[in-house]
């Protein structure tokens, strides 16, 4: 599940860079680039706040 | 909250680091990269743009510059704290005494206290983008408005009360947001050199567009904006080099590496440069340049409506948790280093205390607008017991002379440190005054004085004390 949520996470990073790549190359407009970054910002700390830094809980990374 | 649970790393505070706690290489350059992608890289690369940066001097500048401040935490510092694996401040402690240590403690804390001023300071800028009330322009040196005051205070209030409270959670949302903010960052260079290329009709087909467009248009060197020097190549390497000279030349990270495996892991600073003081200043230097092309009389440097207008929300949400969640730490750092002074004062306090120090700071724009010069000064003032340990660890046994003299002598004050501090400063301020060397500058020379002026106070101070009175220690330097 972890694994789950950092693929989650990780993309969600990629996807905040992905609107303004776009709009550096005149794929998209910049008030869509900013829409998509909040989107891709609320997704980066709703879901890596589950997984990084936890020591406790469903999401918790394994002992070594 | 126990004081333990407020400082994760607390522990071998006055004893060397055992085998078990050090830390691996990726540990090092998560580190770096989270300190150094801060709230004031959104002022520093503007300010670059005032002081009328070209391209070549800015880029090739800040990769030397930076290359320079990696060689230093990698050659001076981390060869140190790998070998004593000790605290600096307790290293300084040996060398100094309780007394000396004691004044290092209150300069360190009280520059803390104007740094995080100038955190609050770039957070709350991004208030005025919701609430209409002048900002501080360019060159202000108080605070302009009854807006801004309360702004200041309001966001300064915030962070003293959480830093005093819980540090714990700031800091696990810095770790949360480190890469997302490196990303964004990544971010205002792209949207800002997009929106030059529209504005601007240029199509970039090659390198030698680019350049074109780089060295003409966003760093165009000229004339700096009024009240500024002009910023040569050197200007530029020199500030890459020195912005963290409290840290490296200084050996205040002597308390980081003291954790590491080898004294190589020191390049992992590189983690922090080419992110936070390359990328990231260029990126926000991209913006304020393509806001001084729209209007060439908006000079206002306001992190907050620049990362709004570049990346909207998102830009703003980055203002705010880069502002705050640096100068979280910065205020809990100055407020350890006021509560060393007096102990039995409560640290919920001392923070508290602090922080609202730190806010009626960030009030005066002036610590903000001229932060290259305030960040220069703050290595100055710190650089000479940097040299102090340094010659101490390499040199003072080879040339006959007793190391880690106040622990040795039981003195809490050695003379020889304390006027090697004092007079450098004194020879650093002629030279700045009298001799026309910029403040920039400045710390190269004074290191080598600090050098000199050890060693020679050293021969003088060690040898009016007589020798029974000199223990040995078990404690090896380099020498």
């Amino acid at each position: 599940m972890r694994a789950v949520v950092q693929i989650v996470s990780w993309i969600a990073c990629a996807a905040t860079l992905l609107p303004p790549l776009l709009f550096l190359f005149g794929c998209l407009k910049l008030d869509a680039a900013k829409h998509w970054m909040v989107f891709s910002t609320i997704v980066w700390f709703a879901v890596t706040s589950l997984w990084m830094g936890r020591k406790q809980g469903r999401f918790a990374a394994p002992k070594s | 909250m126990a004081d333990d649970e407020l400082e994760p790393q607390s522990e071998f505070e006055r004893e060397p680091v055992p085998q078990r706690a050090l830390l691996g290489f990726k540990s090092f350059i998560g580190m770096y990269a989270g300190e150094h992608t801060a709230g004031t890289e959104l002022m520093i690369g503007p300010l670059f743009v005032a002081h009328g940066v070209s391209a070549f001097d800015v880029i090739i500048g800040l990769l030397l510059g930076n290359l320079l401040a990696v060689l230093s935490w990698t050659y001076l510092t981390a060869p140190i704290a790998t070998r004593r694996r000790l605290t600096l401040y307790y290293q300084l402690e040996k060398i100094c005494g309780q007394r000396l240590v004691t004044l290092y403690n209150l300069a360190n804390g009280i520059m803390f206290c104007f740094l995080a001023g100038a955190m609050v300071t770039v957070s709350a800028t991004a208030v005025g983008v919701w609430i209409d009330f002048p900002m501080p322009g360019l060159n202000d040196v108080y605070p302009n408005s009854l807006g801004w005051v309360l702004s200041v205070l309001g966001v300064g209030a915030a962070i003293a009360v959480v830093a005093a409270y819980g540090y714990e959670t700031v800091s696990k949302i810095a770790n949360i947001a480190a890469p997302w903010m490196v990303v964004v960052f990544v971010a205002f260079g792209m949207v800002g050199f997009r929106q030059f290329v529209d504005v601007t009709g240029t199509q970039i087909r090659s390198f030698d567009d680019f350049w074109q467009l780089a060295s003409t248009v966003i760093w165009k060197g000229g004339e700096p904006l009024p009240g500024r020097i002009r910023f040569t190549f050197w200007h530029v390497t020199f500030f890459a080099w020195f912005c963290n000279m409290a840290m490296h030349v200084g050996m205040s990270d002597l308390s980081v590496f003291r954790f590491a495996h080898k004294s190589w892991y020191g390049i992992a600073s590189a983690s922090g440069m080419y992110l936070g003081h390359f990328l990231a200043w260029i990126a926000a230097s991209i913006l304020y340049a393509y806001q001084l092309h729209l209007n060439p009389n908006d000079t206002n440097v306001l992190p907050g409506p620049l990362a709004y207008r570049a990346c909207g929300l998102a830009g703003l949400v980055c203002v705010v948790i880069a502002g705050w969640t640096t100068a979280n730490p910065t205020i809990y750092r100055a407020g350890l280093a006021f509560q060393a002074i007096r102990p039995q004062t409560s640290r919920f306090v001392v923070t508290l205390v602090t922080g609202m120090v730190a806010a009626v700071a960030g009030m005066f724009p002036a610590i903000a607008m001229k932060l290259l010069d305030f960040v220069a000064l703050y290595g100055m003032l710190l650089m000479p017991m940097g040299a102090v340990v340094f010659i101490d660890f390499w040199l003072i046994q080879k040339l006959g002379l007793h190391s880690d003299y106040a622990e040795r002598s039981g003195t809490n004050w050695n003379w020889a440190a304390g006027l090697t501090w004092f007079l450098t400063l004194g020879t650093c301020y002629c030279l700045v005054q009298f001799a026309g060397v910029q403040i920039f500058f400045v710390s190269l020379p004074g290191w080598f004085v600090a050098a000199a002026l050890y060693v020679l106070l050293s021969k003088l101070v060690q040898r009016r004390t007589p020798q029974g009175e000199i223990v040995e220690s078990s404690v090896h330097s380099g020498g």
